[in-house]
């Protein structure tokens, strides 16, 4: 019985990760574009903070 | 991006950030996204560009000191993309509710999870070896999680319970939040007393369904109202402007001045209400009138905002700009209309109105018939409140929305998309079908009626000179040219005269003619237009006719309505003539030609009253033009085409694709089918209160019976609505 005191804390705490995790994802806009974040994916070039010079 | 505050601050004294939000039209692939954002960043003053596939959207932030939307605009006009700023207040009120819903579905679901975790342990444990110690902790810890979560996942229903209780109306919310609430409220009780009725579980699953049933719901109308700004936006949105002292200015059409002076290309849609100050042309005012054929403006002539300059460059000016166009009075005669629509009480919401005071007179019974048999009043409480939980109305809250977002998935694969929540339920009561003329039961653009005397010489060298110009009627003649030849080239010396035709001159001193009757040289006396003619020199004039050709399954549509039981009708704004005979050839017997949008609106409100005579009709309108938004509003139900305007489409509950008509009766077919199953569903949820509720007005319901009554009877409501989806007929 002794297990369930700290397993049923493990088991929340790790859910509220997943929760956490996700609430920081939708905040940062993580699922803003779900079509164009798959071509992104596929986009050769490095991101434009290092080539573009302006 | 990379340049340094410190450096910024030097250039500019104040740096005045702000930002902007552009509708990115024919944004389609990743490659368009980048270079979307690439030609966006290269304006020197912006910060940052970031383009969304999925909204169609642009999002700019930039120094307003150093440069402004119509350099971003004009920086993605370069690169071939047609770009407008959608209007800040409109921007996103949608997305923060999504948003709002969304956070709600992940905290709901995070707890659900664990609560059920929890519970299974404890039921497993019923009656057995189980520590009851062990027992209360597990029943506190799920209050631990619930209490917060029902708190703030529960938001959305108590708000609206709340408003519509303060309206002095019962609507599905309060059954629901007053059910989440009280199982919520007892558990806690039950927990304290150290008793066996504890629904932490059941209360937080509910909350978790409920909520992903409305954020998908929520989904498709954000979708469809975004695409349907970024249109409005792109229909009227950049205008090029002349200075006082001469020069060109391109800006946001929303910003236009009445007096200002606007140039307006050949393709381009003029972007306010104004006279033509100088030029003379052919322009599309189907927008408006909803009449397909060309009309001829001259100086002096008035032209309205949203309607297509096909023929040469005009200089207009502007007399109301914005909010005052016809356009934008057109829409508000549709919000109008739409406020009529929005006294349709939604059939959840009615079954609600039975089923609510049915319920708490139910639990108020029990709890009164305890007490008079002589049962302490916590006893009675408890057993009272057991009543209201097994009457949760979980499968009634569910037994509508299950069965619509099946049915708008079977259309959807149909290429009919379903715009408005109730629409499908409204669609199922209607009993008359009016058509719009042009666009809806016709293609709405000309076609050349084929005719066997027509060569192939002849044909193809007055389609390579019409290919020159945009004139509605000379596309048709090359698409025709196209089909029978397979390609045309197009001629290069061409000469066009606005309103009259296309002349070319031969190499030896000849020349082509292309165009109307009188340049052509014939005297074609009474005429009705929608003819184009062809003279080589002085070789016998040839003419081509043109008709707006019908969609090729309309008369059989009108007969599969008529079958049905369904009077139909159509409404135009044409004229007699040819209204008439397209009435003939689809087979409708009613019809009404010359007919202007607010007419349109009498006649349907007309037909829906039907005042001291028994109960009005309630029709589904199908149109597609600017002209018919308003009767798309006012109507029952109503239904667009995908190739109507962008404003028809909003205004109409159901958009469908391609260019057979069939889909009108699918939807009507899914409306109803979807209604008998929602009705269906209402009879599973019923027979199991019927069966359950004595139960739990005798008092006994234990927490294992709740459990797999509310589960199963949702179950099977789901699976009964899933019928609809897997296409197959019941």
């Amino acid at each position: 019985m002794t297990a369930l005191a700290w397993l049923i804390p493990v088991a929340l705490f790790l859910g509220a990760l997943g929760l956490v995790a996700f609430l920081w994802a939708l905040r940062s806009g993580q699922f803003e574009d779900m079509e164009g974040a798959a071509y992104r994916a596929l986009e050769d070039e490095p991101p434009d903070e290092e080539v573009d010079p302006r | 991006m990379t340049a340094h505050p410190t450096e910024l601050a030097k250039q500019v004294p104040v740096a005045t950030p702000a930002t902007l939000v552009l509708a990115v039209d024919e944004m389609h692939c990743g490659a368009c996204l980048r270079s979307v954002e690439r030609a966006a960043l290269r304006v020197s003053g912006v910060d940052s560009a970031r383009a969304s596939l999925a909204a169609r959207r642009l999002s700019v932030t930039y120094d307003a000191n150093r440069t402004g939307e119509v350099d971003v605009i004009a920086a993605l006009d370069r690169i071939g993309f047609a770009a407008a700023p959608i209007e800040t207040a409109k921007q996103d009120r949608g997305d923060a509710r999504q948003k709002y819903l969304l956070r709600r579905v992940a905290v709901a679901g995070f707890a659900a999870m664990n609560i059920m975790l929890i519970s299974i342990a404890v039921w497993s444990g019923e009656g057995g070896d189980m520590d009851p110690a062990l027992v209360s902790l597990f029943r506190w810890l799920s209050a631990l999680i619930a209490l917060p979560t029902v708190v703030y996942a529960g938001q959305p229903f108590f708000i609206s319970g709340l408003a519509a209780l303060k309206g002095r109306r019962l609507n599905m919310d309060v059954p629901i939040s007053l059910a989440i609430v009280l199982a919520t409220g007892m558990s806690l009780y039950q927990t304290m007393l150290n008793n066996e009725q504890v629904y932490f579980d059941a209360a937080v699953t509910l909350l978790f369904f409920l909520l992903v049933g409305r954020y998908l719901d929520e989904s498709l109308r954000v979708r469809a109202r975004g695409e349907a700004q970024n249109l409005l936006s792109l229909q009227s949105g950049i205008a090029t402007v002349f200075d006082k002292d001469g020069t060109q200015r391109r800006v946001a059409a929303h910003a236009l001045q009445p007096g200002d002076r606007l140039l307006v290309a050949a393709g381009e849609r003029i972007a306010a209400d104004g006279v033509v100050h100088t030029g003379k042309g052919q322009i599309d005012q189907s927008l408006i009138t909803g009449e397909t054929a060309p009309a001829t403006v001259r100086t002096g002539d008035q032209v309205y905002a949203g309607t297509l300059n096909l023929t040469r460059a005009l200089e207009i000016e502007v007399t109301a700009a914005d909010s005052a166009t016809l356009l934008a009075e057109i829409g508000r005669l549709m919000i109008a209309a739409e406020q009529g629509k929005a006294r349709y009480r939604r059939l959840a919401d009615r079954a609600a109105q039975i089923y609510a005071p049915a319920v708490h007179g139910l639990g108020a019974a029990t709890f009164i018939g305890w007490l008079a048999f002589g049962a302490s009043w916590q006893t009675a409480l408890t057993y009272a409140i057991a009543v209201l939980i097994i009457t949760c109305p979980c499968a009634l809250a569910l037994a509508v929305p299950a069965v619509q977002i099946a049915a708008a998935s079977r259309l959807f694969k149909r290429g009919i998309m379903v715009k408005a929540p109730d629409g499908l339920e409204r669609i199922a009561e209607i009993d008359m079908v009016v058509f719009d003329k042009t666009g809806t039961l016709t293609l709405g653009k000309p076609q050349l009626i084929e005719d066997e005397e027509l060569s192939d010489d002849v044909l193809g060298s007055a389609a390579s000179l019409a290919a020159a110009s945009r004139h509605p009627y000379a596309r048709a003649l090359v698409a025709a040219a196209e089909q029978r030849l397979g390609s045309v080239a197009p001629a290069t010396e061409v000469v066009e005269t606005p309103g009259e035709g296309l002349a070319q001159s031969l190499r030896d001193g000849m020349e082509e003619r292309v165009g109307s009757a009188s340049w052509c040289g014939v005297d074609s006396g009474d005429s009705e237009g929608a003819e184009v003619w062809y003279r080589r020199d002085s070789e016998m004039p040839v003419c081509f006719r043109f008709a707006d050709a019908m969609r090729p399954d309309a008369p059989e549509t009108v007969r599969a309505l008529k079958r049905q039981g369904f009077d139909v009708a159509l409404l135009s704004g044409d004229r007699r003539g040819v209204v008439e005979r397209i009435a003939e050839a689809a087979g409708i017997d009613t019809w009404h030609a010359d007919m202007k949008p607010a007419d349109k609106i009498a006649w349907l409100e007309n037909r829906q009253r039907q005042e001291g005579k028994g109960p009005g009709r309630k029709v589904l309108m199908a149109g597609d033009g600017l002209n018919d938004a308003p009767a798309l509003a006012a109507a029952y139900a109503s239904i667009s085409p995908a190739s109507a305007a962008d404003i028809s489409q909003r205004a109409a509950d159901f958009v469908f694709q391609g260019i057979k008509l069939a889909p009108i009766v699918e939807a009507i077919d899914v409306g109803r089918r979807a209604h008998r199953m929602a009705f269906q569903n209402f009879g599973v949820a019923a027979l199991y209160n019927a069966i359950c509720v004595p139960l739990a007005m005798l008092g006994f319901v234990t927490p294992l019976i709740a459990a797999i009554v509310m589960s199963t009877s949702s179950i099977l409501v789901t699976l009964n609505a899933s019928r609809l989806a897997a296409g197959g007929r019941p």
